[in-house]
């Protein structure tokens, strides 16, 4: 048996903050920042450890700031 | 040896554009000059050269696909005649700032609105002053007989490629229906898409990894740049005045007074100075070829040896105001025209220049 | 054994997924939300995959989408106001070697452009076009387009779109479904994921069939105008499933006869 984990990388400057990839992200991985980017946008985050590199987010994201990683993680018998 | 042959002017646009090399002809039907769509579907230039001829829904649709054919560094052209130029407008614009070369024929009738079938010259200040929005020049070229139609389309094609320019050779129904003896030129090839990318490497022709992509647009948002593009603009009609002006002098050497006047006037005015000269006035001609670039050269130093000039347009008096200009005041400029279609006659304009120059 | 670290998993070999080196790197110029940043990136993941970017041609128009060029990658010309598909008729016919798409919003396609669209439709140009439709104009501040829905309200239709005074909606995508020089007409979303990859896959086929000579391949995207909608993002893609969706119905409305 394996596992997959996944890790998103958020563009943070180019992101600005529809927030379109948290509804589409099936883990609730990601929620906006208080803080804003140099251009004036909250810009979105990473809150947990849940990801599973399906790659939603990255696909729906109209400026594609997100990149996306996955790796199979052998689980403990 | 050339090919001599008995055509209509119009037909000698067509012929002359399919032995250039032109790769794409998109046009509308109009009168006085649907013969050049004609004669183009009866020949089948796409059979032969592969040049491409479509009859499109508009005047509109026929200058775009002019457009986007001459991005891509071929050599396109339209035809059309006066409600069918304006309506070509913009997209005649967009090329100019865009800096397309391509060839427009305008075979003018009277107007404005649908005016008349009958041909006319009252498209001048259109064609020269720029005719759509914006800053920008055409080349404008005016032939005088079915031979300068056919001459002028490989030319109208050299310079427009030359300046990165639309060309436009402005005729009326006398020269686009009148038959006449045309020498026509060998068939040039049309170029191959090495030569396209040598000749135009701005093209569109699809980004290649060894070089950048090529972007044809009229639109700079960014107000420093936008000007910088005018004023290069400037510079290229700058250039044209300087390197392009084409005119004719009949009997100017000995003149006292001189006609002005281009195209099919300037056929008639060549009568009327036989005419006037048998009556003993020494009067020459001076027939301006291109039209922008004007020859204002030329008329200035006239302007030294004349007592007066009249200009004969079929028109209410539009190219009189560039002679007026080219001369500044040195000597009196009157203008003679007639409308609706009717031509003058080189009788009537013998009278005029008695009248308004000589006896005035 | 230990949980994995993040810093583990963000290796290049573990990549799976990353905006397309056809995408210019710049910042879109796009609203946040608009549909029009989605489309640009699925259109260039398919030029990308079908190794294509050296023979595309595309044309840019009149609207929100007037500089795609400095976005894609890719030989581009800027039409006129309504004539992409004039243009893309001479690029196609002076070089059918190449691929050659158009990308219009609903302004610029189905009310000043109806003629060329239309037209190049009918007489079956092997073509690509590809259509926003977002119900209003965008760029100009959203006045009301020629697909505005009944009552929904636009800076010239403020108390919403009155069909008696103001005419109905076009429903350009069915009606050039119609005309025998369409061979594949498709009306799709890029607001949630499954959507986007739905796109792209038509996208794909699009630009195969235009390849293969079938004639126009016509895909709509109806997409969301959160400025002119004057909604957040999310918003506008839940008004946009409950409102526009129901009036442009989305699926395949005309597939190649094989």
């Amino acid at each position: 048996m394996a596992k997959v984990k996944g890790a998103i990388v958020i563009n943070i400057e180019r992101c600005k903050g529809c927030e379109v990839c948290i509804d589409a992200c099936p883990e609730s991985v990601i929620a906006m920042n208080k803080n804003v980017n140099a251009k004036g946008y909250h810009f979105a985050m990473v809150t947990n450890e849940n990801c599973t590199g399906c790659t939603n987010c990255a696909v729906v994201c109209p400026d594609g700031v997100i990149t996306v990683y996955r790796v199979k993680v052998p689980t403990e018998v | 040896m050339k090919e001599l042959r008995l055509m209509k002017g119009n037909e000698a646009i067509a012929e002359a554009a399919i032995r250039a090399g032109a790769d794409g002809y998109f046009g509308y039907p109009i009168t006085p000059q649907s013969e050049i769509l004609e004669y183009l579907m009866v020949q089948k230039p796409y059979e032969t050269t592969g040049m491409v001829v479509l009859q499109a829904e508009s005047e509109v649709a026929a200058i775009n696909m002019v457009y986007g054919g001459a991005s891509c560094g071929k050599k396109c052209w339209t035809s059309s005649s006066s409600p069918g130029i304006s309506l070509k407008q913009e997209g005649i614009s967009y090329m100019a700032g865009a800096e397309l070369p391509a060839l427009i024929v305008n075979v003018v009738r009277g107007g404005p609105g649908l005016g008349t079938i009958q041909p006319s010259q009252s498209d001048y200040f259109q064609a020269t002053k720029g005719g759509g929005h914006g800053d920008y020049r055409l080349l404008v070229l005016a032939p005088a007989s079915v031979q300068e139609m056919a001459d002028f389309v490989p030319l109208a094609f050299e310079l427009a490629f030359k300046y990165r320019n639309p060309a436009m050779i402005l005729t009326d129904g006398v020269i686009g229906q009148m038959m006449e003896k045309v020498e026509l030129q060998e068939f040039v090839p049309r170029w191959t898409q090495e030569e396209i990318n040598k000749i135009s490497p701005w093209a569109t022709t699809g980004k290649t990894r060894d070089r950048e992509r090529n972007i044809i647009t009229s639109l700079d948002l960014d107000s420093n740049k936008q000007e910088r593009h005018v004023l290069s603009l400037e510079r290229k009609y700058k250039a044209m005045e300087d390197n392009e002006v084409r005119f004719e002098k009949i009997q100017c050497d000995d003149a006292e007074y001189l006609l002005v006047a281009f195209g099919s006037s300037a056929r008639i005015c060549q009568k009327a100075v036989d005419l006037a000269r048998a009556k003993g006035i020494k009067v020459g001609l001076l027939r301006p070829i291109t039209l922008f670039p004007f020859p204002k050269i030329p008329l200035y130093k006239l302007a030294h040896q004349v007592k007066g000039m009249l200009t004969v347009e079929m028109n209410l008096g539009q190219m009189v105001e560039d002679v007026r200009l080219a001369v500044n005041g040195k000597v009196k400029v009157e203008h003679f025209g007639r409308y609706g279609g009717i031509i003058p006659n080189p009788e009537e304009v013998v009278n005029i220049l008695e009248t308004k120059i000589i006896g005035a | 054994m230990a949980e994995i670290t993040r810093e583990e998993i963000i290796k290049p070999e573990n990549l799976v997924y990353k905006k397309t080196d056809l995408l210019v790197d710049r910042a879109l110029s796009y609203c946040p939300g608009c549909g029009h940043g989605t489309v640009h990136r699925m259109l260039m993941e398919v030029i990308e995959e079908m190794d294509i970017q050296s023979q595309t041609i595309g044309i840019a128009p009149v609207g929100c989408s007037v500089l795609a060029y400095e976005f894609l990658d890719i030989d581009m010309q800027q039409a006129a106001h309504g004539r992409a598909p004039a243009l893309a008729t001479a690029i196609k016919r002076l070089m059918p070697e190449k691929y050659v798409f158009t990308y219009q919003g609903d302004g610029d396609l189905a009310a000043i452009g109806t003629a060329e669209t239309i037209h190049a439709c009918n007489r079956g140009e092997n073509i690509v076009i590809i259509f926003i439709n977002n119900g209003i104009y965008g760029m100009t501040g959203g006045q009301m387009a020629p697909t505005t829905l009944p009552g929904m309200k636009a800076s010239t239709c403020p108390y919403g779109r009155d069909t008696q005074i103001m005419g109905n909606p076009l429903k350009i995508t069915e009606l050039v479904a119609t005309l025998p020089g369409t061979c594949y007409v498709t009306r799709h979303s890029v607001h949630t994921p499954a959507n986007v990859r739905k796109t792209k896959r038509a996208i794909r086929k699009a630009f195969e069939l235009s390849y293969a000579n079938k004639g126009v391949s016509f895909v709509e995207v109806v997409s969301n105008c959160n400025s002119g909608w004057k909604m957040t993002p999310v918003q506008s893609n839940k008004w946009m499933e409950e409102n526009m969706f129901p009036y442009y119905p989305l699926g395949d409305i005309k597939v190649p006869t094989v």
